[in-house]
């Protein structure tokens, strides 16, 4: 959590100030050709930051259990049963390629959960438009001096911690926007 | 080119449904040219023995498992199979022939600087050693997520050139460089001894390079 929070979130940080500023600095000097070789350097760290921010509240040490409420009524209809959902969630994230984060998020269009994978850093809603409720981040970093190589093991523990009010809270919000 | 297949005999493989499916030269883990711990302080021997034993091995039961499935999908004539396997063929694929030039591009007598054929090239390459191992280090620290830093062979340039893959994706299939180094930068690559200080591991890996194996890929390509 220390590594985690300390230095690869304060790194992905630091780097999105700087390109920010550069970004802001080349768009004043009409200079076309850098802003647009920064995108995707503000894409992965500006991506980290999104990323990360939500991640940080989607866990909590008083989380696991189940969802109640409107949330848990929109799993049972788009999933069947919360049992299905988590299955279908924990299969996406693991089978993840590289580095990526596992995703639950709410598709405005058709008013419907939807599970997502999103390589690297690339940020949920800006990738496929759905709205991020919970991520699960499986990079290496994320689990590795504890887990090793076994992602599987960390997917499957990280239900213990998941912060289901703060996911109910994001469904919520967009659910009734 | 190392052979990958070590010509086992044929084995039969019993499905659920009841089918039997020949497996011909499966693809087998190489071992190591020295021992977990030869590669101290650079690389920990616990990171060496996850790294072959289960990173690779894994890459391995699965590209074995999907030639199989693609084999079959093929007898079937079902293309749609076939196609979806790719992406699973690739990057398991990629990470065995990644991973078996890796374990042979390291050694525990390695380091130093590279002579004759090859440290002419670089020189005319990059203008000096000094220079290329910069370079090099800037990509492969670089890559975004999970990846490879390579120096490799351009074979219409007859030249050498920096390269950075992401994800298992192999060198020559991916840019037709021939790969002669790589940097492995996957987390699990250096994470449990670096951890975020992915340049650090970087900056020591050069201790480990075995310039005669880096030579021999490179003379055998340079003379093709």
């Amino acid at each position: 959590m220390q590594l985690h929070h300390q230095k690869h979130h304060q790194t992905y940080l630091n780097v999105l100030n700087e390109t920010e500023m550069k970004l802001a600095e080349a768009k004043d000097k009409g200079d076309l050709v850098t802003e647009i070789a920064l995108t995707p350097i503000l894409k992965f760290n500006g991506g980290g930051h999104l990323n990360h921010s939500i991640f940080w509240q989607n866990l909590s040490p008083n989380g696991g259990g189940e969802p109640t409420g409107a949330l848990a009524e929109q799993i049972k209809m788009d999933f069947g049963s919360f049992e299905n959902f988590k299955t279908k969630m924990a299969a996406t994230t693991v089978a993840i390629q590289g580095s990526g984060w596992g995703w639950l998020g709410y598709n405005k269009t058709t008013k419907s959960l939807n599970i997502a994978a999103c390589g690297n850093q690339d940020p949920l809603e800006p990738t496929t438009g759905l709205v991020p409720l919970l991520g699960i981040d499986v990079w290496e970093h994320a689990y590795y001096l504890q887990y090793k190589n076994v992602r599987a093991d960390y997917v499957k523990n990280i239900w213990k911690i998941v912060n289901w009010k703060d996911v109910s809270q994001r469904f919520e919000k967009v659910n009734s926007a | 080119m190392l052979s990958l297949r070590l010509g086992l005999p044929t084995l039969f493989r019993t499905f659920a449904n009841g089918g039997c499916v020949t497996l011909r030269n499966k693809h087998t883990l190489p071992d190591l040219p020295y021992d977990y711990n030869a590669l101290e302080p650079v690389i920990s021997a616990e990171i060496m023995q996850l790294h072959h034993q289960k990173h690779h091995q894994t890459y391995l039961n699965v590209l074995n498992e999907t030639e199989m499935k693609l084999a079959e999908a093929k007898d079937k004539g079902d293309l749609v199979t076939e196609i979806a396997l790719t992406p699973i063929l690739k990057f398991n694929g990629g990470g065995h022939l990644n991973h078996s030039i890796f374990w042979q591009n390291l050694s525990p007598n390695g380091g130093g600087e590279p002579t004759g054929a090859l440290a002419e090239q670089i020189k005319m390459d990059f203008g000096s050693f000094e220079n290329f191992k910069t370079k090099m280090a800037a990509t492969t620290v670089a890559i975004q997520g999970s990846g490879w830093g390579w120096l490799g062979y351009n074979k219409t340039t007859k030249s050498l050139n920096i390269a950075a893959c992401g994800n298992q994706d192999p060198l020559e299939p991916t840019t037709g460089l021939v790969p002669l180094l790589g940097i492995d930068v996957w987390e699990h690559a250096y994470y449990l001894q670096y951890k975020n200080v992915r340049a650090d591991y970087v900056k020591n890996i050069w201790k480990i390079v075995n310039w005669k194996d880096v030579s021999q890929r490179f003379e055998k390509v340079n003379s093709a």
